[in-house]
């Protein structure tokens, strides 16, 4: 019965996903020095270990978005793990508290080289008027750049999924940005 | 005895929200007087009063039959300490330790008396709700004495505080024979971002944004709570038409939320067709947001005096509104006739009526376990005054009932968001708050869609924030979810943890 009625409605639904949005290199912060054969093979195929250093929950809202099926980020290559030892690419929110900072470079040591950070938010971006409402104090040691490298910032508050998704795919693009 | 007899000398500040000072012996007797006529304990949180030539104060929000009691009482600059009040309400256990760990005012006999927003980042001996703290940021261990269970073939899980999802941080301690669980407890706190202190100094304005910021999935919430708030403290009045948009903006966010968690209910039994069908849903709700709101979390529409965004065309949300509620209604018919998704839901994660009456659990969960308390219906400010909120209830207490109180939801906030849009008078959107040149304060109180939301404002004489200090509903659900757990098995924590879905960053602050 149920499986009837499941079928109706996909059917009905349709596909809803969209096309994947473009790497927006400017959100880049550094260039890793890496061989070409290695993005070669990563290309835009990427897992993620999401890790809320202290964060609002607000980002995670759009994490949870990216999820969904208008963005079909597995369709793109792009999935998340369950353990930083399984994943390229790091994507943090938060001010990082002091009660979090021990766990996230902990996170970042076990995740294998090569790898990438992604600060998610204002709070972790350390920008504009939300970066300076949650700067570093005695709970917090403010932008995620101040406790591990970063590579790409995606500001906002929150950004939107596909903004996230753009800073994403900037991480592992190979093009390069000029700085 | 009702608590708005004379005899506790409280005045009415807000509809339904009163407010007292006492001494030590009649806040005791206050709370005896709220557990017997049913009442709860909702929020407990202290303040240091030295620079306005006082010396503590230990705050408590109690909820009874008459609305919410905010009473004080003042304590001694040195050593400030007041009775335990666990031993009437168990939810006050936490708050207690928490409002030790900021400000060194100790609940006297209490029998827990471990840290609990305090990890290792401050010393011990040093206070950071204290006006005059400067202690600089050390990093201890965090050794946090956890209960052992011992026995035959008990062994712990340690989980967190990272998770293995995308979820909030936080660390659970599970003691389990087999798969199944016989004790799990919470250390929580790893969020802590010092936000009652950023609190201190802020202009009014930029304080809204804070607030609104303390879990960020219950923005609306908060912001408005925080303004009421302020509009009580400062006399203020909020435009007849922001009030109602006000009310709009917590609906809009009850949906978002609910499609959310009623998506991950799916998920979390395998069935991610209700995952991607629920979130398609909630991701139209969003876009339609933005488009008509300019944010999809409504983030900073909600401003002390009223509201900074207006609704110009409400078509587009009364057609989305329609067509949500027939695939919403498609959806509940399916997750009905599934039969794997009812064996996990039913009898899982299980807070009897009784416990969740004894131990104070609130909110959407509160109800899915019988404890018909919904400010909106008890205690509407407006414009639920002129709305008749219909109440979704449950006895079930199991993962369930918090479904299907979410579905009633639904249905019914889709229903206010018509009714409002119908009712909505026209005008004004926001007025200047009224000028203050002494000491104030306030305390707002909003059903968010997790359960009931307060933030208690003081205003010092320069109109700057002095104190503010906002209670998430989590605070008290977090020990029911070490309740509903216990005989249930390791792999369906996910999920119960889901159908409560609390706040780490609402109550670790």
């Amino acid at each position: 019965m149920a499986t009837h009625l499941i079928l109706k409605k996909i059917f009905n639904t349709g596909i809803v996903s969209e096309p994947a949005p473009e790497a927006n290199l400017s959100l880049r912060q550094r260039e890793q020095e890496l061989h070409a054969d290695i993005l070669k093979v990563f290309g835009q195929a990427v897992t993620i270990r999401h890790v809320d250093a202290g964060s609002c929950n607000g980002c995670e809202l759009e994490i949870h978005a990216l999820g969904g099926p208008h963005y079909n980020i597995e369709g793109i290559g792009v999935k998340f793990a369950a353990s930083p030892r399984h994943v390229d690419v790091l994507l943090v929110t938060g001010p990082v508290t002091r009660n979090l900072e021990t766990a996230l470079k902990r996170t970042y040591d076990a995740t294998p080289e090569p790898k990438w950070v992604v600060a998610m938010g204002d709070c972790g971006c350390g920008c504009g008027d939300i970066g300076a409402m949650f700067g570093e104090n005695y709970a917090t040691c403010g932008k995620i750049s101040s406790v591990i490298p970063v590579d790409v910032e995606v500001p906002g508050c929150p950004p939107t999924p596909t903004a996230l998704l753009q800073g994403i795919l900037a991480a592992v693009s190979a093009a390069k940005k000029s700085f | 005895m009702q608590i708005n007899t004379q005899d506790w000398n409280l005045k009415t500040i807000a509809p339904h929200i009163w407010r007292g000072q006492m001494e030590v012996g009649q806040l005791l007797a206050l709370a005896h007087a709220v557990k017997d006529e049913g009442g709860q304990l909702q929020a407990l949180w202290g303040s240091d009063d030295r620079h306005l030539n006082a010396g503590y104060s230990i705050h408590v929000a109690f909820h009874a039959a008459a609305g919410l009691a905010w009473v004080s009482v003042a304590l001694a600059s040195e050593a400030p300490a007041y009775p335990d009040l666990a031993h009437i309400f168990p939810q006050a256990d936490r708050m207690q330790r928490a409002t030790f760990d900021l400000l060194g005012i100790k609940a006297e006999d209490a029998v827990d008396e471990r840290k609990w927003l305090r990890h290792g980042a401050w010393p011990a001996d040093t206070y950071p709700l204290r006006k005059d703290f400067s202690a600089a940021p050390v990093r201890e261990l965090d050794a946090y004495p956890f209960i052992q269970v011992e026995g035959d073939g008990v062994h712990e899980i340690p989980v967190g505080p990272i998770h293995a999802g995308t979820i909030e941080p936080g660390h659970f301690r599970f003691s389990i024979i087999g798969d199944r669980v016989l004790r799990l407890e919470q250390r929580l706190g790893y969020t802590h971002k010092g936000s009652e202190k950023r609190f201190e100094g802020m202009d009014l304005n930029t304080g809204a944004r804070l607030a609104g910021r303390i879990s960020g999935d219950a923005h609306s919430a908060y912001a408005w709570a925080y303004c009421s708030a302020v509009e009580t403290a400062t006399g203020s009045a909020v435009p007849p038409r922001a009030a109602w948009l006000r009310g709009l903006f917590l609906e809009i966010e009850r949906i978002a939320n609910h499609l959310g968690d009623l998506g991950y209910l799916g998920n979390d039994v395998a069935l991610s067709f209700g995952f991607m069908q629920f979130w398609r849903l909630k991701e139209d709700w969003l876009r339609l947001t933005a488009r008509l709101f300019g944010h999809r979390y409504l983030f900073d529409c909600i401003v002390p005096g009223g509201v900074s965004v207006d609704l110009s065309d409400a078509a587009p949300l009364l057609a989305e509104a329609d067509r949500l509620e027939a695939e919403v209604r498609s959806l509940k018919a399916i997750y009905d006739e599934q039969a794997v998704l009812q064996d996990r839901f039913v009898n899982t994660g299980t807070c009897k009526p009784e416990i969740a009456a004894r131990l104070g659990l609130t909110g959407l969960p509160g109800r899915a376990s019988g404890q018909a308390w919904d400010i909106r219906v008890q205690f509407p400010q407006a414009p639920y005054d002129k709305l008749d909120v219909n109440m979704a209830t449950h006895r079930k207490g199991d993962v369930f009932a918090r479904s299907e109180v979410r579905f009633a939801e639904v249905y019914e906030t889709l229903r206010l968001i018509r009714e409002i849009i119908r009712q909505m008078p026209t005008g004004a959107i926001r007025a200047d708050l009224t000028a203050t040149d002494d000491v104030r304060e306030g305390l707002g109180w909003v059903e968010s869609w997790r359960g009931p939301v307060i933030v208690a404002v003081r205003i010092g004489a320069n109109s700057r924030l002095d104190r503010v200090h906002a209670h998430d509903p989590s605070w008290q659900n977090w020990p029911l979810l070490e309740i509903g757990i216990i005989g249930n098995i390791v792999p369906d924590f996910p999920l119960i943890n889901k159908s409560f879905n609390l706040s780490y960053s609402g109550q670790d602050l």
